[in-house]
């Protein structure tokens, strides 16, 4: 079976749990970026939590349906359309050959994962079937999605059934303030006193310049470097570097102005000091930020990091024993 | 040439709970990028648990793990172990050397770089014409063989997928350094060679950029369909370690070697080689001479 785009939405992909190995190369993990809706989405549709599904960003598609089929839509909050009649979120429907399936603008979060039982279908590239669209590969053709396109379905499993749903308390909270918890670190130490505290004071908001590739962060006061005798190759600013690897999470502050958050589709690496990271655990929470939501940038140690990357587990783990019965 | 003094240790840092960032040093020196690439290399032959990306990259290395699989702290001490077990050795890779030609002062970057003149540093000249300038050469010939006499390490890849950066194989005094674009331009053509502080690169795909445009390669060094032999293997060609010498080439040239890869017949001039760093430092010059005799077989 395949689903055909009768519209594209505002920038819709074919995305996974990634493409590890490759960063070396310059070629970043990419995937969902919201990687909890990911392993909802395709639980409740009977698939293997990593499974290639829609990933759509701030107005979703309107795709057709060939044949039946079984869906979830995870993530944002946006009405699911089935034909017109709106549809439950979070739970596992059936779609008949021919149903159009829409959805309205998404009022809190950002990326919605929509999950087909059997998975999307395009070629697996080094291990991933996850766009990456800088590189333009991988996903479908290695872009966004475009009317006409026809995403190919793979064989739903045993466990595929309607209904599925998960208790409520278990769903991830939608806002449009978060914390992002930040361990700081790599560059840090040449930020002015001043700019540490305002750098955790500040409410930050998200610019417009939000994608897969990072978050800019604006309002905040400008950050201050320490002054120093440029190192060979690192260029004069105070905030640039000799050119080095940047983590995923990492908050690079060009010129000091406005903190750029990378994401899973990340340059690999460039020239701006970067002055911490965001905890693994919060990074789902950046995909869900729309533009012109607030953050806070909340200081945390590794022991803190460690905990929260395992409460995160938990919650994952409930999700899974919920929908394995 | 310039003595370059490491500091005793490198400086750790971690990124977030799955990252480890290791500073070199804050200044870009051979010595540097080879003690990072020679723990990145160690790192990768012992393949630990849980250490899933080795990113060498000038001179810093970044090294990406899951902490459910390996607690940050014995990865820290396991890089520090190999660190101190370097000593003082001499740092010694094998790697390959590889011809890339070049079309300085090509059409297509000339055609960019004058779209983008006002974001320049020097408006009423090129690229090429300033970085020749402010670093003493005569004339754009006299630079174009500064450039592509001495060959170049590849320290790094990244950025985007499969983008070289390289830094030349000769003294400090000599190295060639330019400015970033004031304001980065929206587009830069699709293999276009660039520099920027004291690195080269060559953009693998068209997009935005703020190195200053010197040429373009017809050889293509990325290509997710793996059309070309050299390009079979991985969709992206170069390594961190990989050793370039640049062929300056004429349009002529150009033109075949294009209609060669549009056949998907075009081939590099790739020949494997050791590299020894004490031996490189001690006579730059006589060292590299050596190196393109392997390039070239004879």
């Amino acid at each position: 079976m395949a689903i055909e785009v009768l519209k594209p939405g505002l920038a819709t992909s074919v995305q996974d749990a990634g493409r590890p190995g490759y960063y070396n190369l310059g070629i970043p993990l990419s995937g969902a970026l919201d990687q909890q809706s990911l392993v909802l989405a395709n639980l409740l549709v009977g698939n293997d939590e990593g499974a290639a599904v829609i990933e759509s960003t701030l107005l979703g598609p309107e795709l057709q349906f060939d044949a039946p089929a079984l869906v979830a839509v995870t993530g944002a909050d946006a009405k699911v359309k089935l034909n017109g009649n709106e549809m439950p979120r979070n739970e596992s429907f059936a779609v008949q050959a021919g149903d159009k399936l829409g959805f309205d603008f998404m009022k809190l979060g950002a990326r919605m994962c929509i999950a087909v039982a059997g998975g999307i279908d395009v070629p697996v590239v080094l291990g991933s079937r996850s766009t990456y669209g800088l590189g333009a590969f991988g996903g479908f053709n290695g872009r966004k999605l475009l009317a006409g396109d026809r995403l190919p379905v793979g064989t739903p499993s045993a466990r595929a059934k309607p209904g599925r749903s998960v208790p409520a308390e278990l769903l991830p909270v939608l806002a449009k303030e978060v914390e992002l918890r930040v361990l700081p670190g790599i560059y840090f130490h040449r930020l002015q006193e001043v700019s540490v505290r305002s750098f955790f004071a500040d409410t930050w908001t998200v610019g417009s310049e939000a994608d897969r590739i990072g978050y800019r962060y604006k309002n905040g006061t400008p950050l201050q470097f320490l002054d120093r005798k440029p190192p060979f190759g690192a260029g004069h600013d105070p905030s640039n570097i000799v050119d080095a690897g940047y983590p995923y999470g990492s908050i690079q502050v060009p010129g000091g102005r406005e903190p750029i958050i990378l994401h899973r589709d990340a340059v690999s690496g460039g020239g701006y000091a970067m002055v911490g990271t965001v905890i693994s655990a919060d990074m789902d929470l950046i995909a869900q930020m729309q533009p012109n939501h607030k953050a806070r940038f909340v200081e945390v140690d590794m022991a803190r990091a460690l905990e929260a990357r395992a409460e995160r587990r938990r919650r994952l783990d409930r999700l899974r024993a919920a929908l394995a019965a | 040439m310039t003595v370059t003094t490491l500091p005793a240790r490198a400086r750790y840092s971690f990124g977030g709970d799955e990252h480890l960032f290791v500073e070199i040093s804050e200044e870009m020196s051979l010595p540097a990028f080879f003690k990072g690439m020679a723990i990145c290399n160690e790192l990768r032959r012992r393949a630990l648990p849980g250490v899933t990306e080795i990113c060498p990259a000038n001179a810093a290395y970044l090294v990406r793990f899951d902490p459910d699989v390996i607690a940050p702290d014995a990865l820290l001490a396991t890089l520090e172990e190999i660190e101190a077990g370097l000593g003082e050795a001499d740092l010694q890779m094998q790697t390959r050397i590889v011809e890339i030609p070049v079309l300085y002062n090509d059409p297509w970057t000339h055609e960019t770089l004058m779209r983008f003149r006002e974001r320049h540093q020097d408006p009423s000249s090129t690229d090429i014409e300033y970085a020749a300038r402010i670093n003493g050469h005569a004339s754009v010939d006299a630079f174009i063989e500064a450039h592509s006499s001495a060959p170049w390490f590849v320290s790094m890849v990244g950025f985007v997928a499969g983008l070289p950066f390289l830094f030349q194989m000769v003294e400090r005094e000599r190295q060639i350094e330019v400015p970033k674009y004031l304001s980065p331009r929206t587009d830069t053509p699709r293999l276009t060679l660039g520099h920027g502080g004291c690195f080269s690169c060559i953009y693998s795909v068209r997009g935005a950029g703020g190195y200053q445009m010197f040429g373009v390669t017809p050889a293509p060094i990325f290509d997710p369909a793996q059309r070309l032999s050299y390009l079979k293997e991985l969709m992206v060609f170069f390594r961190p370690g990989d050793i370039v010498k640049w062929k300056p080439i004429d349009r002529a040239e150009y033109d075949r070697r294009i209609a060669e890869v549009e056949a998907g017949t075009f081939a590099l001039r790739i020949a494997p080689v050791s590299f020894s760093l004490k031996e490189f430092l001690a006579d730059p010059d006589g060292y590299n001479q050596q190196l393109l005799k392997v390039l070239h077989g004879d």
